[in-house]
Protein backbone atom coordinates (compact mmCIF):
# COMPACT_ATOMS: atom_id res chain seq x y z
CA UNK A 1 0.00 0.00 0.00
CA UNK A 2 1.22 3.47 -0.80
CA UNK A 3 1.52 5.47 2.26
CA UNK A 4 0.81 8.59 1.22
CA UNK A 5 -2.47 9.42 0.00
CA UNK A 6 -3.73 11.92 -1.90
CA UNK A 7 -7.94 12.68 -2.38
CA UNK A 8 -10.90 14.65 -2.34
CA UNK A 9 -12.45 15.58 1.36
CA UNK A 10 -16.18 14.62 2.14
CA UNK A 11 -16.32 16.64 5.91
CA UNK A 12 -18.91 15.10 8.21
CA UNK A 13 -19.23 15.94 11.84
CA UNK A 14 -19.18 14.13 15.47
CA UNK A 15 -20.60 10.72 16.47
CA UNK A 16 -21.68 9.80 13.27
CA UNK A 17 -22.44 6.20 13.69
CA UNK A 18 -22.73 2.86 11.97
CA UNK A 19 -26.31 2.72 11.56
CA UNK A 20 -25.90 6.41 9.37
CA UNK A 21 -23.26 4.52 6.80
CA UNK A 22 -24.67 0.48 7.24
CA UNK A 23 -28.57 0.94 8.02
CA UNK A 24 -30.03 -2.23 8.99
CA UNK A 25 -32.23 -2.88 6.24
CA UNK A 26 -28.65 -2.72 4.33
CA UNK A 27 -27.73 -6.31 5.74
CA UNK A 28 -29.97 -7.95 3.78
CA UNK A 29 -28.07 -7.09 0.97
CA UNK A 30 -24.54 -7.95 -1.05
CA UNK A 31 -21.84 -5.43 -0.12
CA UNK A 32 -22.51 -4.24 -3.91
CA UNK A 33 -25.97 -3.00 -3.09
CA UNK A 34 -25.26 -2.20 0.74
CA UNK A 35 -22.42 0.03 -0.38
CA UNK A 36 -25.52 2.19 -2.42
CA UNK A 37 -26.91 2.87 1.57
CA UNK A 38 -24.29 5.01 3.08
CA UNK A 39 -25.20 7.81 4.41
CA UNK A 40 -28.50 7.30 2.97
CA UNK A 41 -30.34 9.67 5.44
CA UNK A 42 -27.80 12.19 6.78
CA UNK A 43 -26.62 12.76 2.93
CA UNK A 44 -29.28 11.66 0.56
CA UNK A 45 -27.80 11.16 -3.04
CA UNK A 46 -23.65 10.90 -1.54
CA UNK A 47 -22.77 7.40 -2.93
CA UNK A 48 -23.51 8.83 -6.85
CA UNK A 49 -20.89 11.60 -5.78
CA UNK A 50 -18.25 10.40 -4.38
CA UNK A 51 -15.49 8.90 -6.20
CA UNK A 52 -12.20 6.89 -6.02
CA UNK A 53 -9.52 7.55 -4.24
CA UNK A 54 -11.79 10.45 -1.99
CA UNK A 55 -11.20 10.64 1.81
CA UNK A 56 -14.26 10.54 4.03
CA UNK A 57 -12.74 13.40 6.94
CA UNK A 58 -15.48 13.44 10.47
CA UNK A 59 -15.20 14.95 13.59
CA UNK A 60 -14.91 13.05 17.19
CA UNK A 61 -16.16 9.59 18.12
CA UNK A 62 -16.39 8.73 14.46
CA UNK A 63 -18.09 5.64 14.10
CA UNK A 64 -19.79 5.21 17.33
CA UNK A 65 -21.90 1.62 16.82
CA UNK A 66 -21.76 -1.36 15.27
CA UNK A 67 -19.18 -4.37 14.61
CA UNK A 68 -20.94 -4.26 11.04
CA UNK A 69 -18.20 -3.83 8.49
CA UNK A 70 -18.64 -0.53 7.19
CA UNK A 71 -15.47 0.06 5.94
CA UNK A 72 -16.37 -2.67 3.65
CA UNK A 73 -18.98 -0.47 2.19
CA UNK A 74 -16.23 2.20 1.81
CA UNK A 75 -14.01 0.09 0.03
CA UNK A 76 -16.32 -0.78 -2.15
CA UNK A 77 -17.09 2.64 -3.28
CA UNK A 78 -13.39 3.11 -3.72
CA UNK A 79 -12.50 5.76 -0.73
CA UNK A 80 -8.99 5.67 -0.05
CA UNK A 81 -8.47 6.64 3.79
CA UNK A 82 -10.88 8.33 7.02
CA UNK A 83 -9.48 10.77 8.75
CA UNK A 84 -11.11 11.66 11.84
CA UNK A 85 -10.74 13.93 14.96
CA UNK A 86 -11.25 10.51 16.92
CA UNK A 87 -12.14 7.62 16.18
CA UNK A 88 -14.60 5.02 18.14
CA UNK A 89 -11.54 2.36 18.48
CA UNK A 90 -13.94 -0.64 17.39
CA UNK A 91 -14.76 1.27 14.15
CA UNK A 92 -11.05 2.31 13.71
CA UNK A 93 -10.05 -1.54 14.22
CA UNK A 94 -12.81 -2.83 11.30
CA UNK A 95 -11.30 -0.09 9.26
CA UNK A 96 -7.71 -1.13 9.52
CA UNK A 97 -8.47 -4.88 8.99
CA UNK A 98 -10.60 -4.41 6.00
CA UNK A 99 -7.35 -2.89 4.65
CA UNK A 100 -9.10 0.69 4.42
CA UNK A 101 -5.87 3.18 6.68
CA UNK A 102 -7.45 5.57 9.48
CA UNK A 103 -5.64 8.43 10.42
CA UNK A 104 -6.37 10.40 13.98
CA UNK A 105 -6.06 13.92 13.30
CA UNK A 106 -6.93 16.03 15.66
CA UNK A 107 -8.53 19.52 14.91
CA UNK A 108 -8.74 18.26 11.14
CA UNK A 109 -12.30 20.14 10.61
CA UNK A 110 -10.73 22.95 11.47
CA UNK A 111 -8.37 22.81 8.45
CA UNK A 112 -10.17 20.77 5.59
CA UNK A 113 -13.43 21.87 4.09
CA UNK A 114 -15.41 19.79 1.64
CA UNK A 115 -14.50 19.35 -1.43
CA UNK A 116 -10.51 20.77 -0.61
CA UNK A 117 -7.23 18.12 -1.82
CA UNK A 118 -6.20 16.35 1.36
CA UNK A 119 -3.16 14.36 1.72
CA UNK A 120 -2.33 12.24 4.59
CA UNK A 121 0.96 10.09 5.24
CA UNK A 122 0.50 6.99 7.32
CA UNK A 123 4.18 6.27 8.45
CA UNK A 124 5.45 9.95 8.40
CA UNK A 125 2.51 10.99 10.21
CA UNK A 126 0.93 14.24 8.86
CA UNK A 127 -1.92 15.57 6.88
CA UNK A 128 -1.54 18.66 4.07
CA UNK A 129 -4.49 20.84 3.02
CA UNK A 130 -4.78 24.21 1.68
CA UNK A 131 -0.68 24.42 2.67
CA UNK A 132 -0.96 23.56 6.00
CA UNK A 133 0.52 20.33 7.71
CA UNK A 134 -0.25 18.83 10.93
CA UNK A 135 1.87 16.26 12.24
CA UNK A 136 0.37 13.21 14.16
CA UNK A 137 1.44 10.31 15.95
CA UNK A 138 2.26 8.05 12.27
CA UNK A 139 0.39 4.41 12.47
CA UNK A 140 2.37 1.80 14.56
CA UNK A 141 4.27 -1.13 12.76
CA UNK A 142 1.83 -3.56 13.58
CA UNK A 143 -1.22 -1.44 11.76
CA UNK A 144 1.01 -0.71 8.81
CA UNK A 145 1.36 -4.41 8.33
CA UNK A 146 -2.07 -5.33 7.72
CA UNK A 147 -2.95 -2.56 5.61
CA UNK A 148 0.21 -3.58 3.73
CA UNK A 149 -1.49 -7.28 3.43
CA UNK A 150 -4.61 -5.54 2.16
CA UNK A 151 -6.66 -6.33 5.26
CA UNK A 152 -6.52 -9.26 7.41
CA UNK A 153 -8.64 -11.56 5.24
CA UNK A 154 -5.28 -11.84 2.46
CA UNK A 155 -3.40 -11.89 4.87
CA UNK A 156 -4.81 -15.05 6.80
CA UNK A 157 -4.98 -16.37 3.29
CA UNK A 158 -1.42 -15.68 2.33
CA UNK A 159 -0.58 -17.68 5.61
CA UNK A 160 -2.33 -20.44 4.75
CA UNK A 161 -5.20 -20.32 7.02
CA UNK A 162 -7.53 -19.76 3.97
CA UNK A 163 -8.03 -20.98 0.81
CA UNK A 164 -8.21 -18.56 -2.02
CA UNK A 165 -11.02 -17.38 -3.33
CA UNK A 166 -12.54 -19.47 -5.96
CA UNK A 167 -10.18 -22.07 -5.65
CA UNK A 168 -10.99 -25.50 -5.49
CA UNK A 169 -10.65 -27.78 -2.68
CA UNK B 1 2.79 0.88 39.51
CA UNK B 2 -0.28 -1.31 40.35
CA UNK B 3 -2.91 -2.47 37.45
CA UNK B 4 -6.74 -1.91 36.71
CA UNK B 5 -9.04 -4.79 36.74
CA UNK B 6 -8.42 -4.65 32.43
CA UNK B 7 -4.97 -4.33 32.96
CA UNK B 8 -4.44 -7.18 34.66
CA UNK B 9 -6.86 -9.47 32.42
CA UNK B 10 -4.58 -8.01 29.33
CA UNK B 11 -1.04 -8.54 31.24
CA UNK B 12 -1.81 -12.48 31.74
CA UNK B 13 -3.10 -13.19 28.19
CA UNK B 14 -0.11 -11.92 27.12
CA UNK B 15 2.17 -13.00 29.47
CA UNK B 16 3.36 -10.24 30.95
CA UNK B 17 4.26 -9.00 34.27
CA UNK B 18 2.99 -5.33 33.87
CA UNK B 19 0.73 -3.36 31.05
CA UNK B 20 -0.46 -0.14 31.23
CA UNK B 21 -1.88 2.25 29.59
CA UNK B 22 -0.63 3.49 26.19
CA UNK B 23 1.05 -0.62 25.90
CA UNK B 24 0.16 -2.72 22.79
CA UNK B 25 -0.30 -6.50 23.66
CA UNK B 26 -0.75 -9.56 21.98
CA UNK B 27 -3.35 -11.44 23.68
CA UNK B 28 -4.33 -15.29 23.76
CA UNK B 29 -8.21 -15.21 23.66
CA UNK B 30 -10.23 -17.47 25.88
CA UNK B 31 -13.03 -18.02 23.87
CA UNK B 32 -14.28 -16.73 20.77
CA UNK B 33 -17.79 -16.49 20.01
CA UNK B 34 -19.28 -16.26 16.01
CA UNK B 35 -22.18 -15.27 15.05
CA UNK B 36 -24.63 -16.01 12.12
CA UNK B 37 -24.32 -12.57 10.53
CA UNK B 38 -21.22 -13.80 9.64
CA UNK B 39 -21.71 -16.59 7.75
CA UNK B 40 -23.52 -14.96 4.96
CA UNK B 41 -20.02 -13.77 3.61
CA UNK B 42 -17.94 -16.74 4.69
CA UNK B 43 -14.26 -17.57 3.97
CA UNK B 44 -12.58 -20.84 3.10
CA UNK B 45 -11.54 -21.73 5.85
CA UNK B 46 -8.36 -24.46 6.28
CA UNK B 47 -7.78 -24.36 9.63
CA UNK B 48 -9.01 -23.20 12.98
CA UNK B 49 -6.95 -22.63 16.51
CA UNK B 50 -8.93 -24.77 18.67
CA UNK B 51 -12.47 -25.62 18.68
CA UNK B 52 -13.00 -25.84 22.10
CA UNK B 53 -12.30 -22.25 22.76
CA UNK B 54 -14.83 -21.37 19.56
CA UNK B 55 -18.43 -20.92 20.10
CA UNK B 56 -21.00 -20.51 17.52
CA UNK B 57 -24.42 -18.78 18.63
CA UNK B 58 -27.38 -17.97 15.94
CA UNK B 59 -28.69 -14.82 16.84
CA UNK B 60 -29.51 -11.89 14.81
CA UNK B 61 -31.77 -13.14 12.26
CA UNK B 62 -33.00 -16.39 13.40
CA UNK B 63 -35.84 -18.21 12.76
CA UNK B 64 -34.13 -16.78 9.09
CA UNK B 65 -36.18 -14.42 7.58
CA UNK B 66 -34.63 -13.57 4.42
CA UNK B 67 -32.82 -16.28 1.90
CA UNK B 68 -29.53 -15.00 2.40
CA UNK B 69 -29.78 -15.53 6.17
CA UNK B 70 -31.20 -19.09 5.65
CA UNK B 71 -28.32 -19.74 3.32
CA UNK B 72 -25.74 -18.57 5.76
CA UNK B 73 -27.27 -20.46 8.41
CA UNK B 74 -26.94 -23.60 6.14
CA UNK B 75 -22.76 -22.74 6.25
CA UNK B 76 -22.49 -21.85 9.54
CA UNK B 77 -23.79 -25.47 10.33
CA UNK B 78 -21.62 -27.20 7.84
CA UNK B 79 -18.85 -25.31 9.78
CA UNK B 80 -19.31 -26.26 12.80
CA UNK B 81 -19.44 -29.69 11.96
CA UNK B 82 -16.40 -29.86 9.80
CA UNK B 83 -14.53 -28.33 12.49
CA UNK B 84 -15.83 -29.92 15.56
CA UNK B 85 -17.67 -27.13 17.45
CA UNK B 86 -19.29 -28.73 19.88
CA UNK B 87 -20.57 -25.35 21.43
CA UNK B 88 -22.92 -24.36 18.41
CA UNK B 89 -26.04 -22.99 19.34
CA UNK B 90 -28.29 -23.78 16.93
CA UNK B 91 -31.93 -22.23 16.09
CA UNK B 92 -33.91 -24.07 19.46
CA UNK B 93 -30.78 -23.67 22.00
CA UNK B 94 -30.33 -20.37 20.03
CA UNK B 95 -30.07 -16.58 22.09
CA UNK B 96 -28.98 -13.76 21.73
CA UNK B 97 -25.08 -14.17 21.70
CA UNK B 98 -24.38 -11.65 25.35
CA UNK B 99 -27.33 -13.89 27.00
CA UNK B 100 -26.17 -17.20 25.74
CA UNK B 101 -22.61 -16.56 27.12
CA UNK B 102 -23.84 -15.83 30.06
CA UNK B 103 -26.31 -19.08 30.59
CA UNK B 104 -23.17 -20.98 29.45
CA UNK B 105 -20.62 -19.32 31.86
CA UNK B 106 -18.34 -18.91 28.37
CA UNK B 107 -16.83 -15.99 29.90
CA UNK B 108 -15.27 -16.05 32.95
CA UNK B 109 -13.90 -13.57 35.64
CA UNK B 110 -10.02 -12.73 34.49
CA UNK B 111 -10.22 -14.07 30.64
CA UNK B 112 -10.30 -12.78 27.04
CA UNK B 113 -13.49 -13.11 25.28
CA UNK B 114 -13.99 -11.91 21.61
CA UNK B 115 -16.95 -11.53 19.47
CA UNK B 116 -18.20 -9.71 16.41
CA UNK B 117 -21.26 -8.19 18.34
CA UNK B 118 -20.33 -4.66 19.49
CA UNK B 119 -22.32 -5.57 23.04
CA UNK B 120 -20.01 -8.23 23.37
CA UNK B 121 -18.43 -5.40 26.18
CA UNK B 122 -21.98 -7.47 28.61
CA UNK B 123 -19.57 -9.73 29.35
CA UNK B 124 -18.00 -7.29 31.74
CA UNK B 125 -20.56 -7.58 33.94
CA UNK B 126 -18.75 -11.13 34.95
CA UNK B 127 -15.21 -9.69 35.24
CA UNK B 128 -13.95 -10.78 31.94
CA UNK B 129 -12.02 -8.18 29.16
CA UNK B 130 -14.80 -8.31 26.20
CA UNK B 131 -15.28 -6.08 23.30
CA UNK B 132 -17.04 -6.26 20.02
CA UNK B 133 -14.47 -7.09 17.34
CA UNK B 134 -15.18 -6.87 13.51
CA UNK B 135 -15.79 -9.75 11.05
CA UNK B 136 -12.70 -10.20 9.77
CA UNK B 137 -10.34 -9.96 12.69
CA UNK B 138 -13.19 -12.92 14.87
CA UNK B 139 -12.46 -14.91 11.31
CA UNK B 140 -8.48 -13.88 12.30
CA UNK B 141 -9.24 -14.98 15.90
CA UNK B 142 -10.74 -18.22 14.83
CA UNK B 143 -7.35 -19.04 12.96
CA UNK B 144 -4.83 -17.85 14.84
CA UNK B 145 -6.32 -18.11 18.42
CA UNK B 146 -4.84 -14.38 19.22
CA UNK B 147 -5.27 -10.30 18.72
CA UNK B 148 -3.56 -7.68 20.16
CA UNK B 149 -5.55 -4.72 21.78
CA UNK B 150 -3.90 -1.03 22.49
CA UNK B 151 -4.21 -0.74 26.29
CA UNK B 152 -6.84 2.62 26.96
CA UNK B 153 -6.25 4.79 30.05
CA UNK B 154 -9.56 3.29 32.70
CA UNK B 155 -12.15 5.31 34.39
CA UNK B 156 -13.34 3.99 37.73
CA UNK B 157 -17.13 3.96 38.61
CA UNK B 158 -17.13 3.74 42.22
CA UNK B 159 -20.67 3.01 43.46
CA UNK B 160 -22.38 3.74 46.83
CA UNK B 161 -25.75 3.34 48.28
CA UNK B 162 -28.19 0.72 47.75
CA UNK B 163 -30.48 0.99 44.27
CA UNK B 164 -34.24 2.18 45.30
CA UNK B 165 -36.99 -0.65 44.12
CA UNK B 166 -37.93 -0.23 40.67
CA UNK B 167 -34.76 1.17 39.76
CA UNK B 168 -32.63 -0.41 37.41
CA UNK B 169 -29.35 -0.71 35.71
CA UNK B 170 -30.97 0.82 32.94
CA UNK B 171 -31.26 4.11 35.21
CA UNK B 172 -27.71 4.03 35.93
CA UNK B 173 -26.55 3.68 32.87
CA UNK B 174 -28.83 6.47 31.58
CA UNK B 175 -27.61 8.68 34.79
CA UNK B 176 -24.05 7.93 33.89
CA UNK B 177 -24.16 8.07 29.90
CA UNK B 178 -26.33 11.67 30.41
CA UNK B 179 -23.88 13.20 33.07
CA UNK B 180 -20.17 12.26 31.92
CA UNK B 181 -21.24 11.15 27.96
CA UNK B 182 -18.42 9.81 25.72
CA UNK B 183 -16.07 7.67 27.00
CA UNK B 184 -14.06 7.09 23.43
CA UNK B 185 -10.76 5.27 23.79
CA UNK B 186 -11.16 4.55 27.29
CA UNK B 187 -11.39 1.43 29.53
CA UNK B 188 -14.69 1.44 32.58
CA UNK B 189 -14.15 -0.44 35.50
CA UNK B 190 -16.95 -0.64 38.18
CA UNK B 191 -16.66 -1.65 41.69
CA UNK B 192 -17.16 -0.33 45.03
CA UNK B 193 -19.39 -0.63 48.37
CA UNK B 194 -22.56 -0.02 46.35
CA UNK B 195 -21.69 -3.30 43.80
CA UNK B 196 -23.11 -6.04 46.42
CA UNK B 197 -26.84 -4.65 46.21
CA UNK B 198 -26.83 -4.85 41.80
CA UNK B 199 -28.07 -7.52 40.52
CA UNK B 200 -26.02 -9.60 37.66
CA UNK B 201 -28.47 -8.74 35.54
CA UNK B 202 -28.30 -4.94 36.10
CA UNK B 203 -24.74 -5.50 35.76
CA UNK B 204 -25.13 -6.41 32.70
CA UNK B 205 -27.66 -4.05 31.38
CA UNK B 206 -24.47 -1.76 32.31
CA UNK B 207 -21.72 -3.55 30.98
CA UNK B 208 -23.49 -3.91 27.49
CA UNK B 209 -24.53 -0.19 26.84
CA UNK B 210 -21.45 0.36 27.55
CA UNK B 211 -20.74 0.71 24.07
CA UNK B 212 -23.51 3.46 23.79
CA UNK B 213 -20.74 5.75 25.22
CA UNK B 214 -18.15 4.66 22.50
CA UNK B 215 -15.87 2.78 25.61
CA UNK B 216 -13.33 -0.15 24.81
CA UNK B 217 -13.84 -2.79 27.53
CA UNK B 218 -16.03 -2.41 30.78
CA UNK B 219 -15.33 -4.46 33.53
CA UNK B 220 -17.16 -5.01 36.96
CA UNK B 221 -15.22 -6.09 40.29
CA UNK B 222 -15.33 -10.12 40.67
CA UNK B 223 -17.76 -10.50 44.24
CA UNK B 224 -20.01 -13.26 46.05
CA UNK B 225 -22.75 -12.55 43.86
CA UNK B 226 -21.16 -13.04 40.67
CA UNK B 227 -19.42 -16.42 42.12
CA UNK B 228 -23.03 -17.57 42.51
CA UNK B 229 -24.00 -16.65 39.39
CA UNK B 230 -21.17 -18.93 37.65
CA UNK B 231 -21.57 -21.76 39.86
CA UNK B 232 -25.22 -21.81 39.09
CA UNK B 233 -24.49 -21.91 35.01
CA UNK B 234 -21.40 -24.25 35.74
CA UNK B 235 -18.30 -22.68 35.50
CA UNK B 236 -15.61 -24.06 35.03
CA UNK B 237 -12.24 -23.12 37.12
CA UNK B 238 -11.13 -19.50 37.01
CA UNK B 239 -8.90 -16.55 38.54
CA UNK B 240 -11.03 -13.52 38.78
CA UNK B 241 -8.73 -9.86 38.03
CA UNK B 242 -9.08 -7.78 41.52
CA UNK B 243 -7.53 -4.07 40.65
CA UNK B 244 -4.60 -2.99 42.64
CA UNK B 245 -4.87 -0.38 45.05
CA UNK B 246 -2.27 1.82 43.42
CA UNK B 247 -3.63 1.43 39.82
CA UNK B 248 -3.75 4.42 37.83
CA UNK B 249 -6.87 5.97 36.64
CA UNK B 250 -7.87 8.43 34.10
CA UNK B 251 -10.40 9.73 36.44
CA UNK B 252 -12.79 8.34 39.49
CA UNK B 253 -16.56 8.98 39.42
CA UNK B 254 -18.85 8.13 42.24
CA UNK B 255 -21.89 7.36 41.79
CA UNK B 256 -24.71 7.25 44.49
CA UNK B 257 -26.84 4.24 43.70
CA UNK B 258 -29.27 5.70 46.15
CA UNK B 259 -30.45 8.77 44.36
CA UNK B 260 -30.94 6.77 40.92
CA UNK B 261 -34.23 7.41 39.22
CA UNK B 262 -35.90 6.44 36.41
CA UNK B 263 -34.44 8.40 33.38
CA UNK B 264 -35.12 8.48 29.15
CA UNK B 265 -32.49 9.25 27.02
CA UNK B 266 -34.27 11.28 24.07
CA UNK B 267 -33.99 10.10 20.26
CA UNK B 268 -30.71 10.41 18.13
CA UNK B 269 -27.78 9.12 20.57
CA UNK B 270 -27.56 8.20 24.42
CA UNK B 271 -24.34 9.82 25.55
CA UNK B 272 -25.24 13.00 26.79
CA UNK B 273 -28.74 12.86 26.18
CA UNK B 274 -30.83 11.22 28.75
CA UNK B 275 -32.65 13.07 31.50
CA UNK B 276 -34.69 11.85 34.60
CA UNK B 277 -38.51 10.77 32.87
CA UNK B 278 -39.55 13.76 35.09
CA UNK B 279 -38.07 16.22 32.98
CA UNK B 280 -38.58 14.45 29.46
CA UNK B 281 -41.85 14.78 27.26
CA UNK B 282 -44.71 12.84 27.87
CA UNK B 283 -44.86 11.81 24.51
CA UNK B 284 -47.30 9.40 22.80
CA UNK B 285 -45.90 6.07 21.84
CA UNK B 286 -46.70 4.06 18.91
CA UNK B 287 -44.49 0.94 19.57
CA UNK B 288 -42.97 -0.42 23.33
CA UNK B 289 -40.07 -2.62 23.04
CA UNK B 290 -38.41 -4.73 25.60
CA UNK B 291 -35.81 -7.31 24.48
CA UNK B 292 -31.61 -7.28 23.50
CA UNK B 293 -29.01 -8.37 25.19
CA UNK B 294 -29.31 -5.14 27.38
CA UNK B 295 -32.96 -5.89 28.72
CA UNK B 296 -34.69 -9.22 27.69
CA UNK B 297 -33.31 -10.86 30.12
CA UNK B 298 -35.58 -12.85 32.50
CA UNK B 299 -36.03 -10.62 35.18
CA UNK B 300 -36.95 -7.83 32.43
CA UNK B 301 -39.71 -10.16 31.35
CA UNK B 302 -41.22 -10.62 34.99
CA UNK B 303 -40.83 -6.54 35.78
CA UNK B 304 -42.78 -6.24 32.72
CA UNK B 305 -45.04 -8.92 33.47
CA UNK B 306 -45.81 -7.54 36.74
CA UNK B 307 -46.36 -4.42 35.78
CA UNK B 308 -48.76 -5.34 33.19
CA UNK B 309 -50.60 -8.17 34.77
CA UNK B 310 -54.25 -7.45 34.98
CA UNK B 311 -54.21 -4.05 32.51
CA UNK B 312 -54.38 -3.85 28.99
CA UNK B 313 -52.05 -2.38 26.34
CA UNK B 314 -52.90 1.26 25.62
CA UNK B 315 -55.10 1.79 22.41
CA UNK B 316 -52.96 2.35 19.38
CA UNK B 317 -49.66 1.13 21.20
CA UNK B 318 -47.67 -2.04 20.24
CA UNK B 319 -46.16 -3.73 23.05
CA UNK B 320 -43.27 -6.09 21.66
CA UNK B 321 -41.41 -8.49 24.12
CA UNK B 322 -38.84 -10.31 23.06
CA UNK B 323 -36.45 -13.06 25.78
CA UNK B 324 -32.99 -12.33 25.11
CA UNK B 325 -32.73 -16.55 24.88
CA UNK B 326 -34.52 -19.55 24.38
CA UNK B 327 -33.58 -20.39 27.73
CA UNK B 328 -35.10 -17.08 28.79
CA UNK B 329 -38.59 -17.86 27.12
CA UNK B 330 -39.09 -21.30 28.48
CA UNK B 331 -38.18 -20.21 31.94
CA UNK B 332 -40.90 -17.31 31.38
CA UNK B 333 -43.15 -19.81 30.41
CA UNK B 334 -42.50 -21.94 33.39
CA UNK B 335 -43.46 -18.58 35.79
CA UNK B 336 -46.21 -17.45 34.09
CA UNK B 337 -44.77 -13.93 32.77
CA UNK B 338 -45.53 -14.42 29.03
CA UNK B 339 -49.16 -15.48 29.98
CA UNK B 340 -49.51 -12.43 31.59
CA UNK B 341 -47.70 -10.80 29.08
CA UNK B 342 -50.15 -11.81 26.10
CA UNK B 343 -53.21 -11.46 28.08
CA UNK B 344 -52.23 -7.82 28.26
CA UNK B 345 -52.29 -7.55 25.05
CA UNK B 346 -48.14 -7.84 24.57
CA UNK B 347 -46.82 -9.71 22.00
CA UNK B 348 -44.08 -12.19 22.90
CA UNK B 349 -41.86 -13.50 20.15
CA UNK B 350 -39.24 -15.81 19.42
CA UNK B 351 -35.51 -14.54 20.92
CA UNK B 352 -33.69 -12.57 18.04
CA UNK B 353 -31.52 -9.64 17.84
CA UNK B 354 -34.92 -8.53 15.51
CA UNK B 355 -36.40 -5.05 16.27
CA UNK B 356 -33.20 -3.41 18.03
CA UNK B 357 -31.22 -2.96 15.11
CA UNK B 358 -34.36 -2.70 12.88
CA UNK B 359 -33.78 -5.82 11.10
CA UNK B 360 -36.87 -8.11 11.80
CA UNK B 361 -40.07 -8.82 14.34
CA UNK B 362 -40.99 -4.87 15.14
CA UNK B 363 -39.51 -2.76 12.89
CA UNK B 364 -41.03 1.39 13.46
CA UNK B 365 -42.72 2.86 10.53
CA UNK B 366 -42.54 6.78 9.20
CA UNK B 367 -42.93 9.36 12.05
CA UNK B 368 -43.66 7.03 14.57
CA UNK B 369 -42.41 7.13 17.91
CA UNK B 370 -40.95 3.87 20.16
CA UNK B 371 -39.76 3.42 23.52
CA UNK B 372 -37.10 1.00 23.51
CA UNK B 373 -35.63 -0.72 26.57
CA UNK B 374 -32.84 -2.33 23.80
CA UNK B 375 -29.48 -1.05 23.25
CA UNK B 376 -29.55 1.87 20.49
CA UNK B 377 -31.95 5.12 19.81
CA UNK B 378 -29.59 6.11 16.94
CA UNK B 379 -31.63 7.89 14.03
CA UNK B 380 -32.61 4.37 11.63
CA UNK B 381 -31.87 2.40 14.23
CA UNK B 382 -35.20 0.53 14.49
CA UNK B 383 -36.18 1.26 10.76
CA UNK B 384 -37.62 4.55 9.47
CA UNK B 385 -35.05 7.04 9.89
CA UNK B 386 -38.22 9.72 10.87
CA UNK B 387 -39.30 7.08 13.30
CA UNK B 388 -38.52 8.70 17.51
CA UNK B 389 -36.60 5.93 19.37
CA UNK B 390 -36.81 7.19 23.35
CA UNK B 391 -34.88 4.48 25.48
CA UNK B 392 -35.75 3.71 28.88
CA UNK B 393 -35.75 0.82 31.48
CA UNK B 394 -38.23 -1.97 31.04
CA UNK B 395 -40.54 -0.60 33.85
CA UNK B 396 -40.89 2.67 32.63
CA UNK B 397 -41.46 0.83 28.83
CA UNK B 398 -43.98 -1.00 30.33
CA UNK B 399 -45.88 1.18 32.09
CA UNK B 400 -45.63 3.57 29.36
CA UNK B 401 -47.65 0.74 26.97
CA UNK B 402 -50.42 1.13 29.79
CA UNK B 403 -50.92 4.50 29.62
CA UNK B 404 -49.94 5.27 26.08
CA UNK B 405 -46.91 7.92 26.66
CA UNK B 406 -44.09 8.40 27.89
CA UNK B 407 -44.61 7.55 32.04
CA UNK B 408 -42.45 7.48 35.46
CA UNK B 409 -43.31 3.86 36.01
CA UNK B 410 -43.29 5.20 39.88
CA UNK B 411 -46.82 6.80 38.86
CA UNK B 412 -49.78 4.52 40.29
CA UNK B 413 -51.14 3.39 37.25
CA UNK B 414 -54.76 2.93 36.22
Amino acid sequence: MNHEITGRAWVFGDSIDTDAMYPGFAMKLPVPEAARHVFYDLRPGWTDQVRPGDIVVAGRNFGIGSSRPVAALMRQLGVAALVAEEFNSLFLRNAINNGLPALTVPGVRGLVREGDQVTIHLTEGWLEAGGQRVTVPPLPPMVLDILDAGGLLPRLTADGYLRPAGSAR
Amino acid sequence: MGMTAIEKILARASGRDQVGAGDTVVCRVDMNVLIDMMFANWPDVVKIADPDRTAIIMDHAVPAPTLSDANAGTVARKFAREFGVSRFFDVGRHGICHQVIAENALALPGQVLTCTDSHTCAAGAYNAAARGLGPPEVISILCTGQTWYSVAPTIRYELTGELPAGIGGKDVFLYLAGTWGDATNHNLEFGGPGLASVPMNDRRTIATQCAEVSADFATFEFDERCAEFLQANDAGEYAPAVPDKDAAYADLRVIDLSTMQPYVARPGKVSGNALPVSQVEARPVNQCFVGSCANGQLEDLRIAAEIMSGRQVAPGVRMIVTPASQAVYRDAMRLGYVQALAEAGAVVTNSTCGACFGYHMGVVGDGEVCLTASTRNFRGRMGSPTAEIYMASTATVAASAITGHITDPREPLA
